[in-house]
């Protein structure tokens, strides 16, 4: 551990309860300035990130950032306006700026009709929750991070710090989230396109537990070194490990696979499982756990996501997620999906294959750890293409033969998912979602890997 | 009215001098980069008006370099003590990288050097109609105008238009112990015009849209009648319907035309990323990855066939990209990076020059204030030919005419790729038979530009730009500008969709 002592963006940023008391007295203030009948929500998203971009085991960019965003929605009847600002951290300076806001909304609304699918919760329920980690310094995760790569070609981002989220509405509903974490997403490279990629992540940082990550990652760098295999194009006996999974599923998803306006409008991925021309393995069901995961369980307009929605049992389509629009748009009940409606913390049960014994069961063919850049090839038929990625191993006999040179593959999910799914690992991976656009995610999943009987690969 | 849209929401003269009074002159080099935009967001979905956003997203973004180290701290707090605070946040970064910055030795020397210069200048949009001269409701009413000619039919089964007009302000005040400073003050206008229709029957459903996103500009409201945005909707809907009975586009090697708004994926992707030095130094291996150009290539590698000439040009008056300056102060020039189908420079700002010794363009942008600069695209165009588009069409014997694109994949060293398009068109010996559903080809990028045969001349040259390209660890995502005339490409792999 370095012996620099610097306490991060975190714990210099305002405490957990400071933030959430300011976010309250802002939207309480703001309620005063209401007019009429006018509802007023209001949404938080925050963090207060350390971040080091790390790239041949050396820094490329560090640094930390501090920002709260605040978006409101003013409502009167079914006429409503919405803006977002930034929030400075300077109370009076924060209210004349929401004050400004809600005037140029007001003004707005008197030009917009109706909004039939105006929905939001009216029945006040209260939450909060506060996870804490135990994380680094972030010159003490430097510290430790190079001395894991030292000697080799590590890279990749280390971020940590609070993430925070909040709803309050004019209603008096009051609504928290704000969990402490860590997220370090490295390879080790051996060359080209031959790394071992991995991931660290969580609430707590333990030594051992990054220890045992360094070493397996150093396990892949030896196997990565032997000469690699040039596959032609083809069928092969495949197995995909969670991550691997993971790139598929979030395609599907974000296409609006499990989404209740995509399946209206006929422009989901899984348009044939509608028409009853398809269905997924009896061995694949799928959910949104909220519960289990590490998302907030409110959303934008302030309705409480249940613990859980089947959204594949068996194979067979079971529930949509629901945002409030479509909601009002199609008749149904909202489950508090937001307007997305994709999975923020999905889960696949776990399957037969011992997780222990993959190597075993594949036996001869393909083990692709990741998966990289998918899209759709058809959408309506649900064909999906992407390419290997990181370490992609041919295997004989339950050994590894060869690193594999990237491939690509273009084959449908009902393939992949249905007649061709031989079965899932008996242990579903927790996959915390590495992605910062805009803001450090939320997300996460927990996966099993796959053992397919043929994978079609045509690059 | 209250219209916090229509200006800026900081004074930008009071800003940049309390910029530069918060930053520490005890250091080698040190920046303060504002960034403070305005946004609206206007749909109209299946003849309804969803709500309206607006967005206002103002802070900075504090850099200092000293002693060999580089940090960075990002606030909204634009307070004198807010400003103090990052400051502090910045300079205890900077100390804790010093002898750690990637590229250098820890025997001495920095591997990021702070920048040669402290820039001066201004950069202004070029706007003909103000997009304040448009009222809210006239807005309104043109998207009400194209969702009804969208949603014509019964098939039609989901349809919208949009416009998101977008206003930045950006701020870079320099300082260092050199005693020297900079201020570069540039104002950014871009609008984003869209739409779609989508037409279903049975397990089919086809989607057309308005360029896919690729029609949008830095302008004021001339910007939607340099695409045709008024007189769009009829044919999306139109052709929607039209690939319902379509067949699935052959399987087969032939020859393709690539209309100018799948040129602007093309390119983004296959030119674009492969050539940025900060992909080539390793930094996007764990993320966006890497490569197949490696540094000797430059100066001789033939990327394309002769036809093939690409420039990276920021001054092209309304392209997406354009600007004065990079976020690192760089001044924008327009460079040539392939010329007659051979490789010449690549896509890096002055650290990327500067840690690989290779010649480089100014290129270094930041999605917003709280992203540091990473190497970007900025506008990267394909230089137009000297044939017509129906002259390439007739040079086709068989072959598919490919609109607008729809899916995109690529390996991670930007070789082998998938790319899919809305709409196609067969050609059998040199004429256009008929539509064909679920256009798509494949190909390897170090050749697939050798196989150019044709490139249009300046008649479908079209400007346009990709508002949402991902990159970087921190992940920004940022606009990029793409042009380019139709072009021809032969004996590729091409395939349609299930039967």
């Amino acid at each position: 551990m370095s012996d620099l002592t610097n306490p991060g963006a975190a714990a210099q940023s305002t405490a957990s309860n400071d933030r959430q008391s300011y976010f309250d007295e802002l939207v309480t203030t703001a309620t005063t300035t209401l007019q009429g009948d006018e509802v007023l929500l209001a949404n938080l998203a925050g963090e207060a990130t350390d971040f080091i971009r790390l790239n041949n085991n050396d820094v490329r960019q560090a640094g930390s950032v501090d920002q709260r965003k605040l978006s409101v929605d003013l409502i009167e009847g079914k006429r409503h306006v919405g803006g977002t600002i930034n929030l400075t951290g300077d109370l009076s300076m924060d209210d004349a700026r929401v004050t400004a806001l809600l005037g140029q909304l007001r003004d707005q609304r008197r030009l917009v009709p109706e909004d039939p699918y105006l929905l939001y919760n009216t029945e006040p329920t209260s939450t909060d929750t506060v996870k804490t980690g135990d994380i680094p310094t972030p010159d003490e995760a430097l510290a430790d991070i190079r001395s894991a790569g030292d000697g080799k070609d590590l890279v990749g981002i280390y971020a940590s710090g609070d993430t925070f989220h909040g709803f309050a509405n004019s209603l008096g509903q009051r609504n928290w989230f704000q969990s402490s974490t860590f997220n370090l997403d490295w390879c080790f490279y051996l060359e080209a396109d031959k790394a071992a990629k991995n991931i660290y992540a969580g609430f707590d940082w333990n030594d051992d537990a990054f220890a045992r990550k360094v070493d397996w990652s150093s396990q892949q760098l030896t196997a990565l070194a032997r000469d690699p295999k040039v596959l032609s194009p083809g069928d092969y006996r495949t197995y995909l490990a969670p991550r691997a999974m993971e790139e598929v599923m979030s395609l599907l998803s974000y296409y609006g696979a499990f989404g209740r306006r995509a399946h209206e409008t006929k422009q989901t991925p899984f348009l044939k499982m509608l028409a009853g021309d398809a269905t997924l393995s009896p061995q694949v069901s799928i959910s949104e756990n909220t519960a289990g995961g590490v998302a907030p369980n409110f959303e934008s307009s302030g309705f409480i996501r249940p613990d859980a929605v089947p959204l594949v049992v068996a194979g067979e389509l079971s529930n949509t997620l629901v945002s409030p629009r479509s909601a009002q748009e199609y008749g149904v009940p909202t489950n508090g999906a937001h307007g997305g409606e994709y999975p923020e913390s999905m889960e696949i049960a776990p399957g037969t294959i011992p997780t222990d014994d993959v190597a075993a069961t594949l036996g001869t063919g393909l083990f692709v750890g990741n998966l990289w850049y998918t899209n759709f090839s058809d959408m309506s038929a649900c064909r999906t293409t992407g390419m290997t990625r990181f370490a992609t191993f041919w295997m004989d006999d339950g050994e590894i033969v060869a690193p594999v040179s990237v491939l690509r593959f273009d084959d449908t999910a009902f393939n992949m998912l249905g007649d061709r799914l031989e079965g899932l690992t008996d242990d579903a991976e927790v996959l915390i979602d590495p992605s910062t656009y805009v803001e450090r995610s939320t997300a996460s999943a927990r996966l099993p890997g796959a053992l397919l009987s043929d994978m079609r690969f045509v690059l | 009215m209250t219209d916090l849209l229509s200006a800026p929401l900081l004074d930008t003269a009071p800003i940049a001098e309390r910029l530069r009074t918060a930053l520490p002159t005890d250091v080698e080099y040190a920046s303060a980069r504002l960034f403070d935009e305005r946004s609206e967001h206007l749909r109209v979905r299946q003849n309804h008006l969803e709500p309206i956003s607006n967005e206002f997203d103002t802070g900075v973004m504090i850099s200092i370099w000293d002693g060999g180290g580089l940090g960075y701290a990002a606030t909204a707090d634009l307070s004198a003590t807010g400003l103090a605070r990052a400051v502090d946040r910045a300079r205890h970064w900077a100390l804790v990288t010093a002898g750690h910055m990637v590229g250098g030795s820890n025997e001495g020397a920095a591997a990021i050097a702070p920048p040669p210069h402290h820039p001066t200048g201004t950069y202004n949009s070029p706007v003909e109609v103000s997009w304040d001269s448009m009222p809210l409701d006239d807005r309104l009413e043109l998207l009400h105008q194209q969702s009804r000619l969208l949603g014509v039919d019964d098939r039609i089964v989901d349809w919208a238009a949009g416009l998101t007009r977008r206003s930045v302000d950006t701020v870079l005040v320099t300082a260092g112990k050199d005693g020297q400073c900079g201020e570069v003050q540039q104002r950014f206008e871009f609008v984003y015009p869209g739409m779609r229709a989508t037409a279903n029957e049975g397990t089919n459903t086809q989607t057309r849209t308005f360029g896919a996103n690729a029609f949008c500009g830095q302008g004021g409201a001339e910007v939607l009648g340099r695409f045709g945005f008024g007189d769009a909707a009829s044919r999306v809907a139109d052709e929607a319907l039209e690939l319902l009975s379509a067949p699935n586009c052959p399987d087969g090697v032939m020859d393709i035309l690539l209309a100018p708004d799948q040129m602007v994926l093309q390119i983004h992707e296959s030119i674009g990323h492969p050539l940025e030095l900060d992909r080539i130094l390793g930094d996007e291996r764990n993320y966006a990855g890497t490569s197949f150009v490696t540094p000797d290539m430059f100066g001789s590698f033939r990327y394309g066939s002769e036809l093939l000439n690409v420039t990276f040009d920021p001054t092209v008056p309304g392209q997406l990209a354009s600007y004065g300056f990079d976020d690192d102060g760089s001044p924008a020039t327009k460079q040539h990076l392939i010329e007659n189908g051979v490789l010449q420079r690549g896509l890096g700002g002055a650290v990327s020059q500067q840690r690989s010794g290779l010649d480089g363009v100014s290129n270094s942008r930041a999605a917003s204030w709280n992203r540091p600069p990473i190497d970007r695209m900025a506008n990267l165009n394909v230089e137009p030919g000297d044939s017509t588009v129906e002259e390439l069409i007739a040079s086709i014997d068989d072959g598919v005419y490919m609109h607008t694109n729809n899916s995109w994949s690529i390996d991670d060293s930007r070789n082998k790729f998938q790319f899919n398009c809305e709409y196609g068109q067969r050609i059998e010996n040199g004429e256009i038979v008929g539509t064909v559903r679920n256009p798509g080809y494949r190909g390897i990028s170090r050749n697939f530009w050798t196989n150019l045969t044709g490139v249009a001349d300046a008649n479908s040259f079209t400007v346009m730009g990709t508002p949402n390209c991902g990159k970087g660890e921190l992940n920004q995502m940022i606009g990029t500008g793409h042009a380019s005339p139709a072009c021809k490409f032969s004996d590729i792999e091409v395939f349609g969709g299930e039967s």
